[in-house]
């Protein structure tokens, strides 16, 4: 029973997060692309408190709100399609991975509810000393578990693409699928370097393992590992999301809109929404595996363990509300980073595209991870 | 006679460097570039400047018009607040978008201008700003100004100026008129 009640609650605030984020990302995107180029960007759309003449207009932060509307009004023309369950299907196969990648993500350390709620004895004594990892399911192949959901997000974007009977959505579908599984290679093979260091695919033991201190120093950070591996990873994984520089399969001068192309009103929203909301998982899962996951720098479930043995001790409820407003500051400042990327850099071409991947990342990414195999061998040895 | 064929030397030659080939480094210039502006702009919005160039249309104008911008049109008044028109359909002839819509009337108290418009309408989603209206007018009861009308509106019947809006021209001064008009008959 009380596993059933912090499940759930965890479960609201994951999902919560994520619509969130996917939300608020569409007006982040626009205002931080106005702000880069100089202009005001997004800010009409305000939501006016009834019966008054307030309006809440908030730098139109409720763009997103508008669009989704418009989105879910619209009508939901449909093509002639010979499949018309694989075209009903697609947008969801394609939603539905992205958020439950987000089930093996840690974004906190450990909950102790009996600590937490010592004022309330009661609830206190129904917990007992029971303790729950801030993850929705602790699984010790969390990573694996993420590389086998995205890769059905491929899946939604083929049939999409098959099912739509339009060349410009299966030459879309054709481009997505080789894109992203050429980049899913790469972004395995850089992961695996990490894996290597850390001895481990459990992401909540990595997190962990990065509350250490590297040379007495530094940070045990992946990016202070594998600073190799963290720039290659995130190319891939931005190349994975489609988005540009590598939005190839939805390049609207040559595709019009690529894979869904015919889909309109809220299946169309969702293939958006799916975008936004992986912008969100791929900062989750950098911050994870290389930005030192749900800690400050030095700091453990216990308070600060900093470099020269100085050791602060936090209560616990102040270090789990840190850990969890760390990791959304982290993930949004990752979000915020892929959004500069794609107003900055101009898209590839085709096979500029695959090129990069299979004659540049590759092999990068293999000379890598042969480096770590050595060193690690040498460390341990 | 040969004449050395002079071939242009270019400041940027279309060549890459190795350094500019190996792609990251370019990037991360790029991106730092680009970051940059956002974080000079972000810090002009933080601390109540603007960060953009944009003009905020309905609720902002801007300052540089051109004193003989033919923003929109004005009817001018007689020293008794009439307008100036005697409706005699010069400038609705003119009119090479054919936007201005008159209607006459006649007022036999007034001798010296029995005809009159009841109606003077122009519909500012045709006008073309010519201000051929202006010279064909024989009266100089037609003139155009530089603010432009509140164009911003949901429906293109917003954007028709009729006879109460034209005949809100009132300057304290004007070198052919007598104003500002006195009022009364």
């Amino acid at each position: 029973m009380q596993d059933l009640v912090v499940s759930i609650v965890f479960i609201s605030y994951a999902i919560g997060v994520l619509m969130t984020f996917g939300l608020v990302l569409t007006w982040v995107e626009r205002k931080q692309g106005a702000v880069m180029s100089d202009r005001i960007g997004a800010n009409r759309a305000y939501l006016r408190i009834p019966f008054t003449q307030v309006k809440l207009v908030w730098w139109g932060l409720f763009h997103g709100l508008a669009d989704g509307m418009k989105m879910l009004l619209k009508e939901d023309w449909k093509p002639d399609s010979y499949d018309k369950l694989a075209y009903a299907l697609a947008p969801w196969v394609a939603f539905a991975p992205v958020l439950l990648v987000f089930a093996v993500i840690p974004f906190g350390g450990t909950l102790r509810p009996g600590e937490l709620f010592a004022a309330m004895p009661a609830v206190a004594a129904w917990f007992g000393d029971r303790t729950y990892p801030l993850t929705i399911a602790t699984l010790d192949a969390g990573l694996l578990v993420i590389f086998a959901f995205g890769g059905i997000t491929i899946i939604g974007a083929m049939l999409a693409g098959w099912s739509s009977s339009n060349k410009f959505s299966l030459l879309g579908a054709l481009r997505a699928g080789s894109q992203m599984i050429s980049y899913e290679l790469i972004m395995g093979l850089t992961v695996l370097g990490l894996v290597l260091v850390y001895g481990t695919v459990d992401l909540r033991n990595i997190a962990q393992q990065q509350s250490a201190t590297l040379f007495g120093f530094l940070p045990a950070w992946g990016v202070f590992y594998q600073p190799f591996a963290a720039i290659l990873f995130l190319t891939a994984a931005v190349a994975e999301n489609k988005r540009i520089p590598f939005d190839l399969p939805e390049a609207e001068s040559e595709l019009i809109a690529g894979y869904f192309t015919e889909y309109s009103a809220m299946k169309m929203g969702l293939f958006m929404f799916a975008e936004f909301i992986e912008i969100a998982i791929i900062a989750a899962l950098f911050t994870t595996l290389f930005l030192g996951g749900y800690n400050l720098p030095f700091m453990t479930d216990d308070g600060f363990d900093l470099p020269g043995g100085v050791t602060v001790t936090l209560n616990h409820g102040l270090v789990l509300v840190t850990q969890v407003v760390v990791f959304l500051v982290k993930v949004f400042l990752m979000c915020s980073f892929q959004i500069l990327v794609r107003w900055s850099l101009p898209r590839f071409r085709y096979d500029q595209l695959l090129r990069f991947a299979w004659r540049f990342m590759f092999p990068l990414a293999l000379i890598n991870l042969v480096v770590t195999v050595l060193v690690v061998w040498a460390v341990r040895a | 006679m040969s004449v050395p064929r002079l071939r242009r030397e270019y400041w940027n030659s279309p060549t890459m460097s190795w350094w500019e080939r190996s792609y990251l480094p370019e990037i991360l210039r790029g991106l730092s570039i680009t970051g940059g502006v956002f974080v000079r702009n972000m810090a002009k919005w933080m601390t109540g400047r603007k960060g953009a160039l944009t003009t905020y249309y309905p609720e902002e104008r801007r300052a540089d018009y051109s004193p003989i911008n033919r923003g929109k049109h004005v009817l001018t008044q007689r020293p008794d607040g009439r307008p100036q028109c005697v409706a005699c359909n010069l400038c609705a002839t003119v009119c090479p978008a054919k936007v201005i819509e008159i209607e006459a009337g006649f007022d036999p108290e007034d001798v010296a201008h029995p005809k009159f418009p009841v109606q003077f309408t122009i519909d500012y989603s045709r006008c073309v700003f010519c201000g051929l209206c202006v010279e064909a007018c024989p009266e100089d009861a037609i003139r155009m100004v530089p603010e432009v009308p509140s164009f911003p509106g949901a429906d293109r019947h917003d954007m028709w100026i009729s006879l109460p809006e034209l005949l809100t021209w009132n300057p304290q001064s004007d070198v052919a008129k007598p104003y500002p008009p006195k009022g009364g008959r």
